[in-house]
């Protein structure tokens, strides 16, 4: 787990505007939070997080409340999944990110505000703390306390993100309703 | 009994998943080259046609030069950007396309509503957050993800689950000298980034009904900085005025029967919102930012709130803000010599914008220690702006102007302000490095950005 207990943290920190020219999806996770992470000359920031080598190989992101707020750039979720983040713990998160992230087989888990800081109170105490995440019975559990939450997730999400199915595939199944619906008009 | 948002989203429900979200249809969609190249390599990759092109509307202007439009843009991988864009819109026959240096390029939110594109009662998306200004005219308007644009494009429907609706009502008159941007940076900072986070927010009161179409697209268009899922304002007889002979809008009979429709969407008396919150206009003044994200404003002659007021989970963030801004808890930022001054965005790049600010520096002069960067939103307002004189009354007083985009906004082009200069702008977003690695932004109305234009301080326009 990597934790960053801030608050409010956009999608210009996420992924800085100068970084959306490209026309694909790859390589975003190299500038992921590029502007706290790299120094003007590009060398890495030693005191930021994802420098540290502590938390390398980490598949869990924990930040404080309000993440992925501003901007509905996708490339938001494209660098945190690019970066090898599968789980965004977080007390509150931005809707367009949420669902951003949900459509690149990232899980946005919301947790209580209590549970939050006893995750980031684990990290603290032990760099190598664990949480286990069960989607099916959409459970978080602290292993350091051993407490565990359960989190809401929208089953139709739940479904596509344990079969690996997408919206356009069932939006193109109901494309006879979609012309039904433009003739009743 | 229905509110006004349960109106149009009903009328847009095409089926619904057991469980889960909505099957929203989507009259109009709009696009720009930063968020749709992955969007259409999507299509391609899965052999799709786009399914209704004349209900997607495409203009350049996040990624573009705000100088010398008519010559190619320097940079190779904005010019790569904006040549993909172009050829999507050929490939997948798009018949709306209004690249660089078109007399309909501008700010997407912009050139929407005055080509007559954005009508009262649509749905509405856009791959940009911003997308909520639309609902100034009564839609039902919001940002997506480009996925979502992908799915736009090859069914004309996107899935969504039902926001929850929130009434926000502004009873009494603006003062003077206040502006429709302070009315929305002092309903940010009583809410907070979050605080309107999974609703979809309808804006009411005295103070909105007597908005121009310009100011009510200004409130709508900030909702997003408190986290709602769109803003929109019942239709009434300036919305219809503002409509009627635009390019793009009904004519004829379809005008009547359109109109006929749109007269009925309102909230109905007695319909129950999931919350409400009331405010007075006149309690308002001119407001400023002065932290690092929309929440943070304050009156131009109040000062920072001291850590104390903070909750304590928040004071790591908050002391983070300040010190990228250079400023100090307990400060009072009226007088504090500025650098630059944006004049533009979707927020702020409409012609009535264009008009306060030229009516306030008619006869004095741009401070020399400010860099003034004034960007109309589209050629349309551009062309506006020559047409009512502001344009000599701007060169006059010392301002250029420059060419349509999104520019200091985001500063994806060479619009960028220096690190640890401050910025007085008319945006949306003070955001860490926004306006350009290490920038300050200080968000403002037009008013308080011609102010500071010709003091070269955070200055009071009221005096």
């Amino acid at each position: 787990m990597v934790p960053l207990p801030i608050e409010n943290v956009d999608t210009d920190q996420i992924i800085p505007a100068r970084f959306l020219k490209a026309t694909d999806k790859n390589g975003f996770g190299d500038n992921l939070f590029a502007d706290w992470r790299y120094n003007k000359d590009g060398s890495p920031k030693a005191d930021f997080v994802l420098n540290n080598q502590l938390y390398t190989g980490a598949s869990v992101l924990v930040a404080g409340k309000n993440f992925g707020s501003g901007s509905s750039r996708e490339h938001a979720a494209w660098a945190i999944a690019g970066f090898g983040f599968k789980v965004v713990v977080s007390s509150f998160f931005a809707d367009i990110f949420r669902n951003n992230a949900l459509n690149n087989g990232v899980l946005p888990v919301i947790v209580s505000p209590e549970f939050l800081s006893n995750i980031f109170a684990a990290i603290n105490s032990d760099a190598k703390s664990t949480i286990t995440i069960d989607l099916q019975n959409q459970t978080i559990t602290n292993n350091a306390d051993g407490k565990s939450e359960s989190f809401e997730i929208n089953a139709y999400k739940k479904e596509c993100l344990l079969n690996g199915l997408d919206d356009i595939d069932y939006l193109l199944s109901k494309r006879e309703l979609t012309e039904a619906y433009e003739k009743a008009r | 009994m229905k509110t006004l948002f349960d109106k149009i989203w009903d009328a847009h429900v095409v089926s619904s998943v057991e469980n889960g979200p909505t099957q929203l249809y989507i009259d109009r969609h709009f696009c720009h080259e930063v968020t749709s190249p992955q969007a259409f390599n999507g299509l391609r990759e899965r052999g799709l046609k786009v399914f209704r092109p004349e209900q997607t509307t495409m203009t350049a202007d996040h990624n573009t030069p705000t100088i010398n439009q008519d010559q190619p843009v320097k940079d190779p991988i904005s010019r790569n950007q904006l040549d993909t864009f172009a050829k999507n819109a050929a490939e997948f026959n798009m018949p709306l396309f209004f690249p660089l240096g078109h007399t309909k390029n501008g700010v997407v939110h912009i050139i929407g509503p005055e080509n007559g594109f954005t009508q009262p009662g649509m749905t509405i998306v856009c791959g940009d957050s911003h997308t909520s200004t639309h609902g100034a005219f009564g839609a039902i308007a919001f940002g997506i993800g480009t996925s979502e644009v992908e799915m736009v494009l090859a069914t004309q429907c996107i899935l969504q689950s039902r926001p929850k609706t929130m009434r926000i009502t502004f009873n009494g008159k603006l003062g003077a000298g206040v502006t429709a941007k302070d009315l929305a940076l002092y309903m940010i900072a009583k809410l907070t980034t979050g605080g309107a986070t999974g609703y979809f927010v309808e804006y009411a009161g005295e103070a909105i009904r007597s908005m121009s179409m310009e100011e009510r697209m200004t409130v709508c268009n900030l909702s997003i900085e408190m986290g709602a899922r769109g803003g929109l304002i019942a239709p009434d007889q300036t919305t219809f005025d503002y409509v009627n002979g635009r390019e793009f809008a009904p004519k004829g009979e379809e005008w009547d029967k359109k109109l006929a429709y749109w007269k009925t969407l309102k909230t109905d008396e007695g319909a129950k919102f999931d919350k409400e919150l009331v405010f007075d206009a006149a309690d308002i003044q001119p407001m400023i930012t002065y932290g690092t994200n929309p929440g943070m404003g304050m009156g131009i002659k109040e000062t920072i709130p001291t850590l104390d007021t903070i909750d304590e989970a928040g004071r790591i963030s908050y002391q983070k803000s300040l010190d990228y801004m250079g400023f100090q808890p307990g400060e009072k930022l009226e007088g504090k010599l500025i650098d630059y001054v944006f004049l533009g965005s979707c927020t702020n790049g409409r012609i009535e914008d264009f008009r306060v600010f030229a009516n306030y520096v008619k006869g004095k002069k741009k401070a020399d220690n400010v860099v003034a960067w004034l960007v109309p939103g589209s050629w349309v307002v551009e062309k506006q702006i020559r047409e009512e004189g502001l344009y000599d009354i701007l060169t006059t007083a010392g301002f250029e102007l420059r060419q349509p985009g999104c520019s200091a906004c985001l500063a994806m082009n060479d619009d960028k302000v220096p690190a640890g200069k401050y910025a007085v702008s008319t945006s949306n977003r003070n955001f860490e490095g926004r306006q350009g690695p290490g920038a300050r932004t200080i968000l403002a109305g037009p008013l308080v950005a011609a102010a500071a234009a010709v003091t070269g301080r955070i200055t009071d326009p009221r005096g």
